[in-house]
């Protein structure tokens, strides 16, 4: 069990650069603030492209996972 | 996404599939960055933006157009076209690897508000009318348009 209970979730699996940021981009404006968006992706790109993002945005990076090949992201809406 | 949002301008020059390729995923990828993206489509990389009819009034112009046809969907890579050849195997090639194809990007692009500027003074050389271009592009400028734009963004390409 994750200790965030994600508002949204996002399935970016199989999609490559820059797809996972760009779509992410996109959901996290459909959350509102202080909401939690869920990212899952597999291109192994998206770890430091999502937390890159993130810090260019100014939104929350709470945590970022591995599962096997699947990247999960946390991310706070954070305006 | 507030005051300190910086922006990003984009020369698209070329008209090769490859290069059209790295400016549209900088494109999206600054958009979804919240940077105010613009595009500025001139000389060959107008093709990125036309509709794809054959364009030209004059011989030169007629010649032009139907040896350069424009249309995202038709660009060719820089490197082994070999007559359409190189970008039906490219275009393969991304698919097999699930990359987004370029009417895909061009269309995230529009979604995502980059603006698209097409120069006017390669139109008149080219012949290529603003009816030719797709119902996207915001406006056809010059190079001083441009420049106001790229004064004020920090992130600048030329590609």
């Amino acid at each position: 069990m994750s200790e965030f209970t994600p508002d949204k979730t996002l399935d970016a699996k199989g999609l490559k650069c820059p797809m996972p940021v760009v779509k992410t981009s996109k959901e996290i404006k459909s959350i509102s603030v202080g909401g939690v968006l869920e990212v899952l992706a597999t291109d192994p790109g998206s770890m430091a492209d999502i937390t890159a993002w993130t810090k260019s945005t100014g939104n929350e990076l709470l945590k970022a996972d591995r599962e096997d090949s699947i990247f999960k992201f946390y991310i706070r809406r954070v305006k | 996404m507030g005051e300190d949002n910086q922006k990003c301008t984009i020369i698209v020059f070329s008209g090769d599939m490859d290069k059209v390729f790295a400016a549209f995923i900088i494109a999206t990828t600054a958009a979804a960055m919240g940077m105010e993206t613009t595009m500025f489509f001139t000389f060959w990389g107008l093709k990125a933006i036309q509709k794809g009819n054959v364009t030209g009034k004059g011989f030169f112009g007629r010649m032009l157009g139907l040896m350069n046809r424009g249309g995202i969907d038709r660009l060719g890579p820089s490197r082994f076209n070999f007559f359409g050849l190189g970008r039906w195997m490219f275009k393969k090639m991304m698919r097999d690897q699930n990359v987004t194809s370029l009417p895909e990007m061009l269309q995230m692009a529009i979604d995502l508000d980059v603006k698209m500027l097409a120069c006017l003074m390669s139109m008149d050389v080219m012949e290529i009318g603003k009816e030719d271009l797709i119902d996207e592009v915001d406006d056809v400028v010059g190079a001083a348009t441009m420049l106001a734009e790229a004064q004020q963004s920090k992130v600048q390409y030329f590609i």
